[in-house]
């Protein structure tokens, strides 16, 4: 005879205690919130042309990255993760606290691969004037490879980093595969937080857009949106498409009572995050979404609802949110729609902890800020914002959904 | 204990076993051939002829050249090993039904990236210009190959094997670069430690030896470049060690509760019963000299599972061969065990099966499994010059019969990411 099995024991609120993060729209909450609350995204439709970007805001590195020689360890997506983390740890108010860094847990959702774009347009064109390829390859890579560059574009390489520049070492994992990445690591650090695993946990990503390496992947499946810019659902008309946009974020995860004790201040709670997969059959993504809305549907309030969608643009993918988040307000959802991406751009592994960071943002605003979009689909909201919805689906896989609330 | 039937473990969390355990490295496929060949005595380890080798310092490999992959590229040889791996353990553990796993995939993969010949191919379908670019690549991918794409994203692998073994919810992929396969078990403990999954099927592979990997390592010099004879090239713990040896591998892991186990009754094959991990803040390819993060990690494994050094018989030891690693490996194991540490067996798989990187820790973890189940402790092979600095039992050159109920089994990445496991008996 079995014994009954145990009670999942209680899970703990989940602050969210600081924020880093930077993107083609500024450093920090403040300037995100200026900028989502004027007109217009921060856009270069003309550097990688056909391909328009969001290229990131400059920044003064030296001050969350002082040592030059880490610096030059770097390629550029890890010195804006790099750069985010520091900015998140001194948002909490804990970048100079060791006893805190020493039991800080980490987890990174990180994509990588960048590569020494002039180094391989020099061999790949004498590559192809050559019948000995191996022969070439051998003494081109021996030669003109940077020896450091192999760490510079490892995934792991940027929690590897963040623990030398900013000494978090309580745990250190990374995360791959795109968006369902960044899902999944916030998913993670929440749970760890909310089971007592983890006190305080690091989450976040960072993305490189400015670059022609990193664009070859996703053209390969012709997501690309190849014209001038256009908000997120304004795509939709145009046969769909996704824009990229550099940016770093972290967020720090905490339980309310380390929060206390060491005089934390919640910017807001994320009360859960959901994730799932489907092979993306029609109707597949909007069936997740609505498990997904369903199981988090007690905990959201009667109040006006802040939907954050990290929708792409990608066609049919974007059509069938659209719908999706057309049904809920249609079956009684007071709901205000925002694609971010619209904005900050898309930026893979970092997508859902950016819009997890902003979600945390616009409820401590209280309100919401207006329409991205010219199709009518995002409203503007008057009313007084609680509460924030997040919707990621990945461009290819992966469906995530988090519930930010106002901390109390 | 007696409440709940020992399902729980001494700090109340639910007691996580292994029920099916699959390998398949250079020495051979499954955990027979695997496990003859390993306490045998046997490398591994050969010339590299996937690709041409002239020029390279380093021409050896423990590459896994009886799978196919074809084309070959990283992440496909990679695909086709966790799947040999993970349907060994999958019909060891007979859990689920087939194609319905009922439990989340952690899988721990190598980094991705589209390969030299996929480039030439894309370069050549527009013509081959002179010079070619990434803007020449960017023309080509714009005529549509959906299949690069699905081959080269990060997420590729993890949702081919999700789909295949009908893992549960999201599937994830992850890097702590050597210290991987440990952290995916350590994910799949966590998992079941918190009731959020029954059961997790665990998997670590790395099938990524191609002309450009071996460069890039080469070029840290992390490499051994003593080629002839291939299979002595390995040797960790010995005073002429001179660095790793690059190897394809793959091992998977099911993961249950204790109480899922017994209630379908499933042969246990043993417990998981510490997960430790510490990050060094030190250096991206050194640990630092004081050793803190590798024994703060030895530490927290020993911590997690409630027992003290004393305890462990056998260290499943990281044991790369390169003269960094061997030396601070031990320096953490002197400061952890003291008196003890002399006592306590410390062998390296990877001196016949070579490094396989991001499998390593799933791989050494089956391995450990093995050495508890068979009694008998798989040598340090290649150990003819010992270091004198080095005092361990490192079981030098041939296999040792041994009763041992308890294994700490260590991992430790590039980037400083470390995780030990404790790994033991089934409890009688």
């Amino acid at each position: 005879m079995t014994s009954p099995a145990p009670a999942k024991p209680a899970r703990r609120d989940v602050l969210i205690t600081g924020i880093g993060i930077v993107s083609s729209l500024g450093e920090g909450l403040d300037q995100h919130w200026t900028a989502l609350n004027a007109a217009g995204p921060n856009v270069d439709n003309s550097a990688f042309a056909p391909y328009p970007v969001h290229p990131m805001v400059e920044l003064d590195l030296s001050t969350q990255i002082p040592k030059r020689g880490d610096q030059r360890q770097m390629e550029p997506w890890q010195r804006l993760g790099t750069y985010a983390a520091g900015l998140a740890l001194a948002s909490a108010g804990i970048k100079d606290q060791p006893e805190i860094l020493e039991r800080t847990d980490m987890i990174v959702s990180a994509g990588g691969g960048e590569r020494d774009v002039e180094a391989d347009s020099a061999i790949l064109t004498d590559l192809l004037k050559t019948n000995e390829t191996g022969l070439l390859l051998n003494e081109r890579l021996s030669s003109d490879l940077r020896p450091t560059l192999f760490l510079a574009q490892l995934p792991n390489l940027l929690a590897g980093n963040i623990s030398i520049v900013h000494k978090v070492t309580g745990s250190s994992r990374t995360f791959m595969g795109e968006e369902a990445a960044g899902i999944d690591a916030v998913r993670t650090a929440h749970a760890r937080v909310a089971s007592r695993q983890s006190d305080i946990c690091l989450v976040g990503g960072s993305y490189n857009a400015e670059r022609l390496d990193m664009m070859l992947l996703f053209e390969l499946g012709n997501y690309l949106w190849r014209e001038d810019w256009a908000p997120v659902w304004d795509r939709i008309a145009k046969g769909g498409g996704l824009v990229t946009g550099s940016m770093g974020v972290f967020l720090i995860l905490e339980s309310a009572d380390h929060a206390e004790k060491r005089g934390g201040t919640p910017i807001a709670r994320l009360d859960d995050v959901l994730a799932d997969r489907c092979k993306r059959q029609p109707g597949d993504a909007a069936a997740i979404a609505k498990g997904q809305f369903e199981a988090l549907r007690d905990r959201i309030g009667d109040g006006p609802l802040a939907v954050l969608s990290g929708a792409t643009g990608v066609e049919p993918l974007a059509s069938e949110e659209k719908a999706f988040l057309d049904g809920l307000a249609e079956q009684g959802t007071d709901l205000a729609v925002r694609a971010v991406g619209s904005r900050i751009g898309h930026g893979l592994e970092a997508q859902f902890p950016a819009l997890v960071a902003l979600a945390a943002l616009t409820v401590s605003h209280g309100s919401l800020f207006p329409p991205l979009d010219s199709t009518g689909m995002e409203r503007e909201s008057s009313g007084s914002i609680t509460q924030a919805l997040i919707t990621t689906w990945g461009h290819w896989r992966g469906e995530g959904m988090a519930l930010v609330s106002r901390a109390t | 204990m007696a409440a709940n039937n020992g399902t729980l473990d001494k700090k109340g969390r639910p007691v996580v076993v292994v029920t099916g355990m699959g390998i398949v490295t250079s020495l051979g496929q499954g955990r027979a051939d695997n496990w003859a060949a390993l306490t045998a005595g046997r490398s591994g380890i050969h010339q590299i002829t996937r690709f041409p080798t002239d020029g390279l310092r380093t021409t050896i490999g423990g590459t896994v050249d009886f799978v196919e992959a074809e084309p070959f590229c990283a992440p496909a040889l990679s695909e086709n090993l966790a799947d040999i791996a993970m349907a060994e353990a999958i019909e060891q553990s007979a859990i689920g039904s087939r194609g319905d796993f009922p439990g989340p995939l952690f899988l721990a993969a190598a980094p991705v990236e589209m390969e030299w010949p996929q480039r030439e191919e894309l370069a050549r379908a527009v013509g081959a210009p002179d010079p070619s670019d990434y803007h020449t690549l960017l023309e080509a991918a714009h005529k549509g190959r959906p299949d690069l794409h699905e081959r080269f994203v990060f997420a590729g692998v993890a949702e081919t094997l999700a789909d295949r073994y009908g893992t549960k919810g999201s599937p994830i992929s992850l890097s702590t670069a050597c210290a991987s396969g440990a952290t995916a078990i350590q994910l799949g403990i966590e998992a079941i430690r918190r009731g959020d999954a029954d059961a997790a099927l665990t998997v670590g592979t790395d099938g990524s030896i191609h002309a450009e990997a071996l460069i890039r390592f080469s070029l840290l010099s992390a490499l051994s470049t003593q080629n002839d004879p291939a299979e002595g090239a390995a040797k960790p713990f010995s005073k002429n060690r001179d660095g790793f040896v690059m190897a394809e591998g793959a091992a998977a892991l099911v993961l249950e509760s204790l109480e899922h186990a017994r209630a379908r009754g499933a042969k246990i094959l043993g417990v998981l019963e510490g997960a430790g991990e510490r990050a060094d803040s030190f250096h991206r390819t050194r640990s630092n000299p004081d050793g803190k993060a590798i024994i703060g990690c030895l530490e927290a494994a020993l911590n997690d599972a409630g027992i003290a050094p004393e305890d462990i018989d056998y260290i499943n030891a990281h044991g790369t061969g390169t003269p960094e690693n061997d030396k601070m490996e031990c320096l953490s194991v002197e400061a952890v065990f003291g008196d003890h540490a002399k006592a306590v067996p410390i062998s390296s798989n990877k001196s016949m099966i070579g490094h396989t990187l991001t499998a390593a820790g799933a791989v050494e973890a089956a391995f450990s499994l093995m050495t508890i189940l068979e009694g008998r402790i798989p040598p340090t092979i290649n150990h003819e010059i010992p270091d004198p600095t080095i005092p361990l039992d490192v079981v030098p050159n041939a296999a040792r019969d041994a009763s041992v109920s308890r294994v700490l089994s260590n991992s430790f990445g590039f980037g400083g990411q470390n995780v030990s496991l404790v790994i033991a008996a089934e409890p009688s």
